[in-house]
């Protein structure tokens, strides 16, 4: 745990594509990231582990519960809507009330991003778990996209735990792990990021230095 | 999209005149070799245009030695130099598709007379 991890919460704006030095096409995700603001540093000495914490997001000052708002007001910021507590060993050098913004990363940097899946409903196997499905023929009868055998017979007499189902997909936590930064625009808080990251357009995402890279 | 609109725009060109399929055009591609670029010339007709906004694409088909080439280029793409448009064609589809399965002099786009001038 001696990373040092830099990272900041943006919103999702889309995707398109931009051409790269050859000329090549690069699709990429425009996030608006930041302006974020420190809210709380932890400390190893007092809270038993270090971090940055991180707010963003415009939000009703009505909409505020008092332990939040006494919250923020410790830190002597306007409330945000998200807040998120960002790991990282060199927490002690921010200080509450900080503004962060994109131009903590650099273009070409890997990172990681975080964000929350499209939710797809009630799903089949054959979406959610990639399962080939029965044939298509041959005697086939009504039963095209269904699993198949879900275990033995009487011995064990029961379904272990843990095969894989139709259920809920997505609306879940999701990482894309070492993607890579094509550009930053600082001017208006644009981060360029090759290639797809999750959630809807609009939804939040937090951007933060690649673990493995 | 609405959003992305005004980055968009700093990867559209300007310089790029209208053409529609049935066209006969010249891309001027800028070629990287090694560490020197030269232009190399790609004439053919337009046989499709598709997409929207910096996606939009062109296919410009031609006969090279007898074989039937077709080179796909994105319209707002800094890879070619400039575009010529040679002739106007006159066509009664979109999408060309048909030209692939004729040759010879069944295969030529007739040019489009403007009745204006």
């Amino acid at each position: 745990m001696d990373k040092q991890i830099k990272g900041v919460l943006g919103e999702k704006l889309g995707m398109t594509q931009v051409w790269d030095a050859e000329n090549r096409v690069v699709p990429v995700t425009v996030v608006k990231a930041g302006p974020c603001v420190v809210t709380q540093v932890r400390s190893i000495e007092k809270d038993g582990y270090a971090a940055v914490q991180l707010a963003f997001g415009e939000i009703d000052p009505r909409k505020v519960n008092r332990p939040e708002k006494g919250h923020f007001e410790k830190a002597d910021v306007a409330p945000r809507r998200h807040l998120v507590e960002l790991r990282t060993s060199d927490a002690a050098e921010y200080s509450a009330g900080q503004e962060v913004t994109a131009e903590v990363f650099e273009a070409g940097q890997r990172i990681d991003v975080v964000g929350t899946s499209k939710g797809k409903g009630f799903a089949g196997v054959m979406k959610r778990h990639n399962f080939r499905g029965l044939g298509a023929g041959h005697g086939v009868q009504r039963k095209h996209r269904s699993p198949g055998s879900i275990g033995a017979c009487a011995t064990p007499g029961r379904v272990f735990k843990g095969v894989r189902m139709a259920g809920r997909m997505g609306n879940e936590r999701v990482t894309v792990q070492n993607l890579t930064v094509h550009a930053i625009d600082a001017e208006k808080g644009l981060l360029l990021i090759k290639g797809a990251v999750p959630g809807p357009n609009g939804g939040l995402v937090l951007v933060k230095t690649a673990a493995k890279g | 999209m609405q959003k992305l609109a005004e980055l968009d725009a700093k990867s559209l060109r300007s310089d790029v005149p209208a053409f529609r399929p049935g066209d006969t055009v010249n891309v001027h591609v800028k070629v990287i070799e090694g560490n020197r670029s030269r232009v190399q010339q790609f004439k053919g007709v337009v046989i499709r245009r598709q997409g929207d906004g910096v996606r939009e694409t062109f296919t410009v088909r031609k006969i090279s030695f007898g074989v039937g080439v077709e080179r796909t280029f994105p319209v707002h793409s800094p890879i070619f130099e400039k575009l010529e448009v040679i002739t106007r064609g006159d066509v009664r589809r979109a999408k060309l598709y048909y030209l692939r399965d004729l040759r010879g002099k069944k295969a030529k786009i007739k040019e489009k007379v403007d009745w204006n001038k």
